[in-house]
């Protein structure tokens, strides 16, 4: 079932365009053979166009697509073998039980319906979800249902996974269970391409990272190297409430300056009265920065000093914040 | 059950042989079809309330018909001709039509729930989703024709017809059936969403059953509807069955005209339905 060539997915130049919009404007996908790539980007970035396309949903207007080196564009029943998706956009039926389910997916791979049968019952006991399994799918809670979704996309041991939000909506224990079962996955040698609007599950799971916005690639590389392309540690400035807030921005970003960081690189976020700003001193310079702030007559209710997250690469490099986004609409 | 007995057994290997048995693609898709077929069975118990629905329409039509408008239809008629076999199998027809729309609806809701792109995402053959729905619908269908000609005993129908007439008449209601699973699922793969599928199909099917012989001859409608009404398919097909069941009027080349249509429709509308399937997820 494995695949052994270097790259299990390997995507280059996708251009989609919907009438006037651009949703993919030349995008490069690479996906390392047993490893996780995470796609972020803000909504209608293209991301989910991009899923689209290589999952065999989507024809691009220019580009290839190979996924465990079978053309997707050429063969796409080839590579529906090879790909297992889950996620937003492929769900399993509601008014049928688990067990139903899994039968059904299995006979529709082609698989005799004794193997399909047997199938199913090692998917739901896999899952822990073989009380469950004689239950339709609207008596099962949010995670259950999940899991069930993802033991669907597994049924022949595909070698890629696609993974659309597969944590989104989810409550933090049942997201972690789901990180678990992915993280077992990848160890057994599972390729993984996942979407989040999660960055912590980016920043867990995925080996490499890569940013989509406007339709391009904005940035890529490991969850660390994203974090150090944006500099030092990070100060966080909370200030009393009815503070002028525009009055301690503009003190900041003078402080800023003789810090030898650039005044737009002060954040603010208003309704939490809170101020970022990158301090390369870092800890050493803890004390002094306390000194500083005091002497601009900054006095903050709280104040801490910390490594950029992937939060910070986002807010960077989108100009928007990763709560913004949201699930994407159905069509891009 | 709790999330403690997630096991974190999820491992990629299976003990079991996981490679698809090779098939004709036409094997392929008299299979995937069936398997469709059957979960589209499945879910129909499991929503009693819907089979409940689709079951008392042509019902309520039929007892309302049969004691509304049976004494005015039957000053239409000549003497001896019964006006309640007359309308009868225009209210079969009629449902049979309608029951059509349920394969759109069927598709829309598919789309709506996600189901469509799974199955778009798999190595099937993908008109089974479609061939699927209507094997479903077309046994649905069945269901509710028997009850409504049982129903119909009960209030007076006393059809004439021999064996082979019968089989004839049913032959020519299955093919309608048949026809108009494919249009619903022109309208549903057409029009994307389910509440357009319920408000548009339904207008767009009601006028070609009321514009027809179904429920009075057409020589009774205004002039310039009578010659489309006396000779669009859906007529033919109304006049074919009563013809053959009641002997009234003469079945005539109604059944081979009938049959012809809707052969004809059924050449358009498969690859028709094929396209928009692909097209879907543009």
């Amino acid at each position: 079932m494995g695949y052994s060539g270097e790259y299990a997915v390997r995507a280059t130049g996708l251009k989609k365009s919907y009438g006037e919009t651009q949703a993919l404007k030349g995008v490069d996908i690479h996906v390392k053979t047993g490893t996780v790539l995470g796609v972020l980007g803000p909504n209608g970035a293209g991301k989910t166009t991009a899923v689209r396309i290589l999952t065999t949903l989507l024809q691009p207007d220019a580009g290839t697509a190979e996924v465990a080196g079978v053309d997707v564009l050429a063969h796409p029943d080839q590579a529906r073998r090879v790909i297992g998706l889950s996620g937003q956009y492929a769900a399993v039926d509601e008014i049928l039980t688990g067990r139903e389910n899994l039968i059904m997916f299995g006979q529709l791979y082609g698989l005799p319906k004794s193997i399909a049968k047997a199938r199913a019952t090692e998917l739901l006991a896999q899952f822990g979800l073989t009380a469950a399994g004689d239950r339709i799918l609207k008596t099962y809670s949010g995670g259950m249902r999940r899991r069930l979704d993802l033991a669907a996309s597994l049924i022949v041991a595909p070698p890629v996974l696609v993974l659309d939000e597969p944590t989104t909506g989810l409550d933090p224990r049942s997201r972690a269970d789901m990180w678990q079962v992915i993280e077992n996955l990848v160890s057994d040698g599972t390729t993984v391409l996942l979407t989040t609007q999660y960055l912590e599950e980016a920043d867990r799971l995925a080996n490499e990272i890569v940013v989509i916005d406007h339709g391009l690639v904005i940035a890529k590389g490991t969850a660390d190297e994203l974090k150090t392309q944006l500099g030092g540690e990070r100060l966080d400035i909370s200030v009393a409430d009815g503070s002028n807030l525009a009055e301690v921005e503009q003190s900041l970003q003078q402080l800023a300056s003789t810090w030898g960081i650039a005044g737009n690189e002060v954040l603010v976020e208003p309704h939490t009265r809170r101020f970022t700003v990158p301090y390369p001193a870092g800890a050493a310079g803890l004390m002094q920065a306390v000194r500083d702030l005091d002497s601009v007559g900054i006095h903050p209710t709280d104040f801490s000093l910390r490594r950029p997250t992937l939060d910070d690469v986002f807010l960077q490099l989108t100009g928007h914040a990763a709560e913004d986004m949201e699930g994407d609409g159905s069509y891009e | 059950m709790s999330s403690t007995d997630l096991t974190n057994d999820v491992r990629l290997s299976s003990a079991l042989n996981l490679t698809a048995r090779s098939k004709p693609r036409f094997v392929q898709l008299l299979n995937d079809s069936f398997v469709i077929g059957w979960r589209n069975l499945l879910r129909v118990p499991r929503q009693i309330d819907w089979l409940i629905g689709v079951t008392i329409m042509p019902l309520m039509f039929l007892l309302m018909f049969r004691y509304i408008f049976a004494g005015t239809v039957q000053m239409t008629l000549p003497q001896g001709v019964s006006a309640v076999n007359y309308l009868v199998v225009g209210i079969l027809l009629q449902g049979i039509v309608f029951s059509g729309m349920n394969t759109g609806y069927g598709l829309a809701m598919d789309a709506k729930e996600g189901l469509m792109d799974r199955f778009r995402s798999l190595p099937m053959q993908h008109l089974a989703v479609v061939l699927g729905r209507i094997v479903a619908d077309m046994a649905i269908a069945i269901f509710s024709t028997v009850t409504t000609i049982l129903v119909a005993f009960a209030v007076g129908f006393r059809p004439t017809a021999n064996l082979g007439e019968w089989l004839a008449a049913i032959g020519i209601m299955g093919l309608t059936a048949f026809v108009f699973c494919w249009l619903g699922a022109v309208i549903g793969l057409a029009l994307k969403t389910v509440e357009a599928v319920s408000s548009i199909g339904f207008s767009a099917i009601m006028p070609l059953t009321f514009i027809s012989s179904a429920f009075i001859s057409t020589d009774f409608l205004p002039s310039w509807l009578q010659g489309f009404a006396a000779n669009q398919p859906f007529s033919l097909s109304v006049n074919a069955t009563r013809g053959l069941l009641n002997g009234y009027p003469d079945v005539g080349n109604t059944a081979w005209l009938a049959v012809m249509w809707w052969l004809g429709t059924l050449v358009v509308v498969i690859p028709l339905t094929a396209w928009l399937f692909e097209k879907r997820g543009e």
